[in-house]
């Protein structure tokens, strides 16, 4: 049997959320009703001419340079010629040669295993108007018995990122896809939304056999709309290749179409029917300038991006997961670092920001906002538990409480009365007064017979009510029994 | 009154604030020109009598109240049907945009809206500006003042004839590779393609988008330098619109041409070229000499396949252009029965003519992947070499100056059967297109027919100053007066 590896790339489809579309002054926030957000530029009516929206492009320079692009101080725009009713000039402002973004990287990581994704390009066109095809076709043109066009979304602004061919895994894919969802919101520049289409993946996909360097013929799977999908839709892809390889046929270059129900791919189209798309550069644009100024100062407006942040957060003592967790929250991420700043362990902030205050403001689907929580609480908070003023468990119970707004720390575990004693003076009283009592588990101690030791630390404790600092207690008692 | 029709731009708006007559009068003296010449000679698509009326009317009136909108503040300007009118049909030459109404003025439209004008109606042209004779108007052809068997020359044909004959004070066209100021000499009027970017192409209907250019029609040199600064300048609708301060068109009218040095291109007063059209361009050359022009014979050896350049270049930004003329949201739609794919296809066979389909295919295939670098990628390094040719010619010269035409006008259906040949009539315009400079046709004379004869001055990019300077000088030394017979009131339709 041959072991086989896949080579995958990905090309992404941002929709910036610019206020107005790429080449017109036309809204790109619509409602339900179709072509309302409509001019003559992007109906394409004759004698409209496209003027490109300069915030486009601040977020497309924003995006190349978080995937450590270089921006070409002078880039094209071309023209993509395919006829097609929802394309409303029947060509794509698109770009071909020199576009905005070129040769960038970005790390992702699969349980611990890094990964350099390498950055083919990344460059700027127009999104196209919906169709809607009606009749018994299943929602196909060829069969559909006519087809409804809304304009709304033609002409909003849209990145096309395309990677190298360096993902060889869906998990990989996945990871990548994430990470590139977490910059693009971090960026602020789209609202990323994979299931609403404002981010869409399409992957190119081909196997081989390991040990080989020459790449398989390849296929192209739309229509995923969202991580998971990506994943599965992948590895189907990957095992119906294998599969067709291993029973001597050969794979096809085509586009196929992943169906999330019944989660397998199936053919749209073959590339030998695909067009020509005949690039030309577009002669209703001068080339776009980004000269190194304007690249300085979109630089200075980008935001700490997910991976520094998160490299931050374990550096702060937290592990993988809750930096993940921590990071993806603008919220979470600024009361991490104020408690940090302000003197709280990292690594006990962490957990209850990511376990008791995320469960807390979903099951109340609330945010951090709408609480009373604040970064000087959790220090307070810390430095009780750290202080042995408070134990672990009853620590929670005052952050709820916090949550809720009933107070600061000190006050709620006044009111409730959660306090421990470490006053050694009240201990040792308790020690003596239980070591009187059982002196049998005395003796079995000094002869060297530990077993006892656990239950004398649980009677003190009950003696004291439960509020006693069992470390306190513990060496108190390990002074009193000589062991 | 209709003697008022052949007044020019600058009379007429100086006897209007004399209140010799109104913009209604004016008005009225096109329209009964055009009433009897329109039979004639078809220059007009669409005569928008009560929009003009308003027009007029509103222009009376505010001039009336003291205020004046400037040099065309009243003045009936007919426009090509490819720029966009709000409301009034619009079509372009072409059956596909039968009935079409835009739903915007263009910029060029707007400008002259708000500096008074009062717009006559729309003119014929070949389909899509596509033609050099405006036999491909999908509409019928126009034809020639001088002599009704011959065309008025295109695209924009429709609008010379109307300022040649008094149907309009002057008008306005598209140059793409030669289409006003090709129609100017033949129909024996100044026309002017301007600068690249100088005018806005927002709401022109466009053919070559990287060398369409709008530009005006007149009797005179300086009506076409007042009708050009009336539309002149930046415009946000279009991003190649040049961003810099106009220049001053009408500055150097009377500063004659002593000192000059002006070249005459020999690759275009040699072959090809009608041998009475070489002599009257040299006639005009030695008057300019005479007047104090330095007269330098320079050589533009790229010119030779400036020709060929332009018929790859025009055409493939064409194929994309049209795209979308698709029946999809506005213009024909075939009721051939079948797909959305169908319907595309036959509303574009059904709705454009053959020159139009011809031009897109010729483009379709200058692009095709495999011919690109051979067609289009070559075409356009010749453009460059166009480009470089000039501009080392104007390093030295300040003008540069050559027939307009190879021939005069032709007979009707003369070229029709044979598209190069067509094409050869747009040889020494074209080079300018490719250039992005400005250059204007100067009547000189008329043939042994009888038949006007055009002399073309180029300048550098945002030269129209110095070229408005020595065609103001040509004017003078040349005194062209002859009018067409149709331009008078004692003409009778047929």
């Amino acid at each position: 049997m041959t072991d086989w590896e896949a080579v995958i790339g990905i090309e992404t489809h941002v929709e910036l959320s610019t206020n107005s579309k790429m080449f017109c002054s036309c809204p790109t926030e619509f409602g339900d009703e179709p072509n309302t957000a409509v001019c003559p530029v992007c109906l394409a009516l004759p004698g409209a001419l496209p003027v490109p929206n300069e915030k486009a492009i601040e977020g497309i320079v924003k995006i190349g340079l978080a995937l450590d692009c270089e921006i070409n101080e002078r880039s094209l725009f071309y023209r993509k010629n395919y006829f097609y009713p929802d394309l409303p000039k029947n060509y794509q402002i698109s770009q071909y040669t020199y576009p905005v973004c070129e040769h960038g990287s970005l790390d992702v990581d699969v349980d611990g295993e890094p990964t350099v994704v390498g950055i083919t390009r990344v460059h700027m066109e127009e999104d196209t108007g919906k169709s809607s095809h009606i009749g018994d076709g299943g929602g196909r043109i060829q069969d559909a018995d006519h087809t409804l066009l809304d304009f709304n979304r033609a002409g909003v602004p849209l990145v096309e990122i395309v990677t190298e061919p360096d993902i060889t895994s869906p998990e990989q894919a996945r990871a990548y896809a994430a990470e590139l969802q977490r910059i693009v919101l971090a960026l602020g520049v789209s609202d990323a939304r994979l299931e609403a289409g404002s981010m869409r993946f399409d992957a190119n996909i081909s196997v081989r056999p390991v040990g080989t360097t020459e790449l398989g013929t390849r296929t192209e799977t739309k229509n995923v709309n969202s991580l998971r999908s990506l994943q599965r839709a992948l590895a189907f892809e990957i095992d119906r290749q294998i599969r067709v390889l291993e029973e001597g046929g050969r794979i096809v270059q085509e586009t196929r179409h992943w169906n999330e129900d019944t989660g397998v791919t199936t053919s749209m189209r073959t590339k030998e029917e695909s067009e020509d798309y005949r690039y030309f550069q577009d002669p209703d644009l001068l080339p776009l300038e980004v000269t190194k100024e304007w690249q300085d100062e979109i630089r200075a407006t980008i935001p700490e991006l997910p991976a520094k942040r998160r490299r931050g957060f374990l550096d702060a003592g937290v592990d993988v997961e809750t930096a993940g967790v921590l990071a993806d929250d603008d919220d979470l991420s600024r009361l991490f670092r104020d408690a940090v700043a302000g003197g709280a362990t990292g690594r006990t902030v962490g957990i209850w920001l990511t376990g008791e205050v995320i469960a807390y403001l979903r099951r109340q689907e609330i945010t951090i906002a709408d609480t009373s929580l604040t970064s000087g609480h959790l220090v307070e908070l810390g430095s009780m538990v750290d202080g042995g003023d408070l134990s672990s468990s009853a620590a929670k119970e005052v952050l709820l409480a916090v949550l809720e707004g009933e107070g600061t720390p000190g006050e709620i575990a006044d009111a409730r009365d959660l306090l421990q004693v470490s006053d050694t003076g009240a201990i040792e009283e308790a020690v003596d007064a239980v070591l009187a009592a059982n002196a049998d588990a005395v003796d079995k101690i000094k002869s060297g017979d530990m077993k006892p030791f656990g239950f004398l630390v649980g009677q003190v404790m009950r003696h004291m009510g439960g509020k006693a600092d069992p470390k306190v207690v513990r060496s108190v008692l390990e002074q009193r029994t000589g062991s | 009154m209709s003697d008022l029709a052949n007044l020019s731009i600058t009379d007429a708006a100086s006897g209007l604030r004399a209140g010799e007559f109104t913009s209604v009068d004016l008005l009225d003296a096109v329209t009964e020109r055009a009433a009897v010449t329109e039979a004639h000679l078809h220059a007009y698509l669409t005569l928008d009598k009560d929009g003009a009326r308003l027009a007029a009317e509103e222009a009376d009136a505010s001039l009336a109240r003291g205020v004046d909108l400037g040099p065309l503040h009243g003045i009936p300007i007919a426009l090509k049907d490819n720029m966009c009118t709000l409301g009034l049909e619009t079509t372009a030459g072409s059956q596909i945009l039968t009935g079409w109404k835009p739903p915007y003025d263009g910029t060029a439209v707007a400008r002259l809206r708000s500096s008074g004008a009062v717009i006559t109606g729309k003119t014929n042209l070949d389909e899509f500006a596509m033609g050099s004779s405006t036999e491909n108007s999908a509409y019928g052809e126009s034809r020639n003042p001088w002599d009704t068997d011959r065309v008025p020359g295109g695209s924009s044909g429709g609008s010379a004839v109307t300022t040649a004959v008094g149907s309009s004070f002057g008008s306005f066209g598209s140059d793409t590779g030669g289409s006003i100021r090709q129609p100017a000499a033949l129909c024996g009027i100044v026309g002017m393609k301007p600068t690249y970017g100088i005018v806005s192409r927002y709401g022109l209907i466009a053919f070559a988008s990287s060398l369409d250019q709008i530009g005006p029609f007149a009797r005179s040199v300086a009506d076409s330098a007042t009708l050009l600064g009336a539309i002149a300048g930046w415009d946000r609708f279009d991003a190649t619109s040049i961003n810099a301060p106009v220049p001053n068109f009408a500055g150097s009218l009377d500063a004659g041409v002593v000192g000059l040095k002006i070249g005459i291109v020999t690759e275009l007063i040699g072959e090809g070229i009608d041998p009475q059209i070489i002599a009257a361009t040299r006639a005009t050359a030695d008057k300019l000499a005479d007047a104090g022009a330095e007269i330098i014979e320079v050589s533009m050896p790229s010119t030779e396949y400036a020709l060929s350049a332009y018929y790859l270049i025009a055409p493939a930004e064409c194929s994309a252009n049209l795209a979308r003329f698709d029946g999809v949201r506005y213009g024909h739609r075939s009721s051939v029965e079948g797909t959305t794919e169908d319907m595309m296809a036959h509303s574009r066979a059904e709705g454009f003519g053959p020159e139009v389909i011809r031009r897109i295919l010729l483009g379709t295939y200058a692009l095709s992947a495999g011919y690109y670098d051979a067609f289009y990628g070559q075409a356009q390094k010749v453009r460059t070499l166009v480009r470089r040719d000039f501009a080392s010619a104007y390093e030295t010269l300040d003008v540069l100056i050559s027939p307009t035409t190879p021939t005069t006008a032709f007979p009707i259906g003369d070229k029709t059967a044979d598209p190069i040949a067509m094409y050869y009539s747009d040889v020494c315009t074209i080079p300018s297109n490719l250039a992005g400079d400005p250059a204007i046709s100067v009547p000189v004379g008329l043939d042994e027919g009888g038949l006007p004869i055009g002399f073309q001055i180029m300048a550098p990019s945002l030269g129209e100053e110095v070229m408005y300077r020595v065609a103001a000088e040509v004017e003078r030394l040349v005194d062209f007066t002859a009018r067409p017979a149709l331009a008078t009131s004692e003409v009778t339709a047929p």
